[in-house]
């Protein structure tokens, strides 16, 4: 069960059968996943029925400690969004592919799907809601404004953490390294063009802050 | 009678400008409620249990395990002993508990016992469909046999593009609470003034029941109409758990596999002509299949109509596979794909540049002159003449190419009701039973009413997302921009008409004779003779004036508020590696009329979009499925590809915004700008490898491929 939480996204298991996959045992039943994922989802139901049980953790958010109860399998993203309200990051791919609940743990950039609660536990979490007080954009939230690099907007709070993690390492970036940097993100109404952009102004508006 | 109609484009002070979306702060704080993220007191989850098998029947099921299991509140069968199964991921049963671990637990401990029966999942070979094949009849005009006996050149090409999900990153689903009197209802649609009526019909209760209220929704091109028999079993949980709320969205599998998909769409397609380029024949014999229900044929030839000589052959094939929705453009991505694809590898046999044999045959087409405009600007955009050259005469390992994907659609406005109210402190409300889609709806109905009544932006307040409020259509097929903005803008100049009549005794001047301009009601004519906006509000009494504005989709066009016809083109250079067969964007450039632009910068990012839309659709998105377990073997968002980032190349988006164009009213722009681009790439690449990929996506594994067959040939 020893994991780290740490991992940043980029070196996250790209694939459906992941160590989580197995752990959070997922709801999809036998119905739409290959026959060696059928075997798989079979030893995740044992797995479950080992750890069942709510445990109470405490979480520091946005640097608030929060005491939360959760099972051990539960991810971070689901503690967040089903048991604080905390809704910004969002649940698409719930499988580190999209992006869409990215947020920031112990300053590495992670997918909240891919981290479980427990394992965050004495980490700082940063999420969209602490990046700015309620009434005030941060830079980056702007610059999406500005820019419209948003429709529907529900990959916009991921993009924008992931922009922030992006920019902290990398504060004065150029387009090629912009696309690189936010490739683990996807935005299924297309607005990437004015993203780059937002981002581009974003890192410059930080800049001179 | 009011005068409804636009002001002129010159004197416009925010309709046509560049204003930021207004919920952009909400959505880019992460504040922004979407459905999903309802987390009502007392929140119950629920889960679905699907089937594994594509086509079976349900021999008996026992939902006993699942109760058994602690802070399980309520189980549904939904597909009881005797239910014939017509595709994987149907549903089966439902669980709501307290916890969403828990209700996976639940639905999981369900046992279903299935009697398999024989399935067809693939269409892609039609001679291996068997049965499953029904004939849709046959088409003629003119004499085609004759015309391909005596044409100069011909061609025969087969092509085809899969069926793809709407894969909206909100999935489907609802947060309901089914209480004493009523049902609250949180569902993420499309559809905010049907969907109560929809789910009361489901549950057999009267419309006047359901509270819908969607402020936001993650995305829904066309998928999410319906309440859908998982919004239904959610309310039916919820009031056998006591009336608490309960959240069911379908998980990323489940909503690949059964919440919508654009039907594929095969041809073999033959075009005669001269050697001037001139296309004299069309024959083509298709088929498609969207699910169980088969699928028709798209408009073919596609807006080259008036080809003289034409027979069309279409068979639609039933599959147990997830069934079909509307998909941004029904059927219309499908036909640019095929019949441009067919022009371009025409001009090709007869080694002429694409470009001239579009432009050549234009007349065969019902917008010549907007065609023409569009395509001159297009090449103009993307450089087209100086990059131009034949496949044929390209070397190397690397090779660029061009081409052309050409839309049309309706987008005429939907019946729409609309109530504009203005209070005595002088605030304005519109509320609108309308939803924004991430189409900024609620901005553009905000500048409409703001426009009409002299005053700014943060002066008006637009309530939408509710169907308490003046029923508007589902937005579906680019109707809603001419529909809601037609209806805003009725009720505004009807309250301001009586506000006029209020305050012109006071100013000794006719009503007729005054206007709202700049914050203030003014004599026409005479800018001294004025009063503020809320000095004339205040001389309504203590009663707001609240007036309605009705959108009548057979007399719309006669007002000219709004109307149909919109054309565009779209052109993609791409670049090819021979060697690996990976094709990359170079730049795609799209050149959109959509009559009178509300607002052009939201509007230019619904092109972009679109535009990326079609890289996706053409380079990447696919959904497989597997003969042996009927199931799909791409549900997840690793092996489904959407195009990301570094995917996209540059994007070039031409709003064809002019005089001419914006005297025809308000038209729809989210179907047309979603066509032309699959066609344009696969055309591109089709001109930089010298030969024809037959099938999109175009995979290097597919490129490679067609690649061999050359050689082979
Ligand atoms: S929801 Fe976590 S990466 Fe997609
Ligand atoms: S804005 Fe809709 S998914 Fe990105």
């Amino acid at each position: 069960m020893s994991s780290s939480n740490e991992i940043p996204k980029d070196q996250l298991p790209k694939s459906a059968f992941s160590r989580r996959s197995l752990l959070q045992s997922a709801g999809v039943s036998g119905g739409v996943l290959s026959t060696g994922l059928l075997a798989e989802d079979a030893q995740a139901q044992g797995a479950v029925a080992v750890m069942s049980g709510e445990v109470e953790i405490t979480l520091d958010i946005n640097g608030k400690k929060r005491n939360v109860k959760v099972e051990p399998r539960v991810t971070l993203l689901d503690a967040l969004r089903n048991r604080l309200d905390m809704t910004g990051a969002k649940r698409v791919c719930d499988r580190g592919t999209c992006g869409a609940c990215t947020m920031i743990v112990s300053g590495k950039v992670v997918y909240g799907c891919s981290v479980l609660a427990v394992d965050a536990v004495g980490k700082p979490i940063q999420t969209i809601e602490g990046l700015a007080p309620e009434g005030q954009l941060h830079p980056i939230s702007k610059a999406f404004v500005n820019h419209d690099a948003q429709q529907c907007g529900y990959c916009t709070p991921g993009f924008i953490m992931a922009t922030k993690g992006f920019l902290d390492r990398n504060p004065a970036p150029t387009v090629e390294q912009i696309d690189k940097g936010l490739s683990g993100n996807l935005c299924r109404c297309g607005t990437y063009m004015g993203m780059k952009a937002a981002v581009l102004e974003a890192a410059k508006e930080i800049k001179n802050g | 009678m009011a005068e409804y109609k636009w002001p002129p484009m010159e004197q416009r002070k925010l309709m046509g400008k560049r204003i930021a979306r207004l919920d952009g702060p909400m959505k880019s704080s992460g504040r922004a409620k979407y459905p999903s993220d309802m987390n009502q007191p007392g929140l119950l989850f629920a889960v679905l249990l699907t089937s594994p098998h594509a086509h079976a029947k349900v021999k008996s099921i026992d939902v006993a395990p699942a109760k058994a299991i602690k802070g399980v509140t309520a189980v549904r069968v939904i597909s009881g002993p005797g239910t014939e199964i017509q595709w994987a991921g149907t549903e089966v049963a439902a669980v709501s508990a307290v916890t969403e671990e828990i209700a996976r637990d639940a639905a999981k401990a369900i046992v279903v016992e299935y009697e398999v029966l024989t399935h067809l999942v693939k269409e892609e070979n039609l001679a291996k469909v068997g049965p499953r094949a029904k004939a849709a009849g046959e088409q003629i005009t003119g004499d085609p046999d004759k015309a391909f006996q005596d044409s100069e050149a011909k061609i025969s090409g087969d092509y085809g593009i899969p069926v793809i999900t709407h894969c909206c990153l909100e999935p489907h689903g609802s947060v309901v609470a089914w209480g004493n009197d009523k049902i609250d209802f949180w569902p993420s649609t499309q559809a905010v003034s049907t969907v109560g009526g929809d789910l009361a019909k489901l549950l057999e209760l009267p419309a006047t029941q359901v509270k819908v209220d969607c402020q936001y929704m993650g995305g829904g091109f066309g998928s999410k109409f319906p309440a859908d028999r998982w919004g239904a079993e959610a309310a039916r949980l919820s009031k056998e758990s006591g009336g608490r709320p309960v959240k069911l969205f379908l998980d990323r599998a489940t909503e690949l596999t059964i919440a919508g998909v654009r039907p594929s769409h095969f041809a073999k397609i033959k075009v005669a002509g001269k050697k001037d380029g001139t296309m004299t024949g069309w024959q083509s014999e298709s088929w498609a299949s969207g699910g169980i229900g088969g699928g028709g044929m798209a408009p073919l030839p596609y807006v080259f109509t008036n080809i003289p000589n034409r027979r069309m052959n279409h068979t639609q094939v039933s599959l147990n596979a997830g069934p079909a929705r509307a998909w941004r453009a029904p059927n219309h991505p499908q036909a640019s794909f095929l019949t441009c694809s067919a022009i371009s590898d025409f001009a090709a046999e007869i080694g002429m540049d694409p470009y001239d044999v579009f432009l050549k045959n234009l007349d065969l087409t019902l917008r010549a002159d907007t065609y023409r405009k569009q395509l001159v600007k297009g090449a103009e955009l993307i450089d087209w003449k100086k990059k131009f050259q034949l496949g044929s005469a390209k070397t190397g390992n690397i090779r660029r190419g061009l081409g052309i994907g050409i839309a049309t659609w309706g987008g005429a406005g939907h019946a729409s009701k609309c109530r504009l109210t203005i209070h005595p402190d002088g605030t304005v409300e519109v509320e609108i039973g309308s939803q924004d889609i991430g189409t900024a709806t609620r901005t553009c109905i905000t500048q409409v009413a703001a426009e009409t009544l002299g005053l700014p932006m943060s002066a008006v307040k637009v309530k939408l997302g509710n169907n308490s409020y003046p029923p508007s259509g589902p937005s579906g097929g680019s109707t809603t921009i001419g529909g809601v903005s037609s209806s805003t803008r009725k009720a505004a100049v009807n309250a301001l008409e009586k506000l006029l009549e209020k305050v012109a005794p006071g100013m000794g001047v006719p009503p007729d004779q005054l206007e709202a301009n700049d914050s203030r009601i003014v004599a026409k004519g005479n800018p001294n003779k004025a009063m503020s906006w809320k000095q004339a509000c205040q001389k309504m009494g203590p009663t707001a004036i609240s007036e309605m504005g009705e959108n009548e989709p057979r007399s719309a066009a006669r007002e000219g508020l709004n109307t149909q016809g919109a054309s565009g083109i779209q052109m993609a250079e791409v670049e090819v590696d021979m060697e690996t067969g990976v094709v990359r964007i170079v730049e795609v450039v799209a050149v959109q009329d959509c009559g009178l632009v509300v607002n052009p910068r939201t509007a230019e990012s619904q092109v972009a979009g679109a535009l990326i839309m079609s890289v996706c659709s053409a380079l990447m998105e696919e959904r497989i499925m597997d003969q042996t377990t009927g199931r799909v073997l791409n549900a997840d968002m690793e092996f489904y590809k959407l195009a990301g980032l570094p995917d996209v190349g540059k994007l070039t988006v031409h709003m064809d915004i002019t005089k001419e164009h914006d005297s025809r009213g308000i038209i729809g722009l989210g179907e047309p700008c979603a066509i032309g681009g699959v066609a344009a790439i696969a055309n591109a690449a089709a001109n930089a490898l010298g030969v024809r990929v037959p099938m999109v996506p175009l995979t290097p594994e597919r490129v490679l491929a067609a690649l061999a067959n050359r050689r082979n040939a």
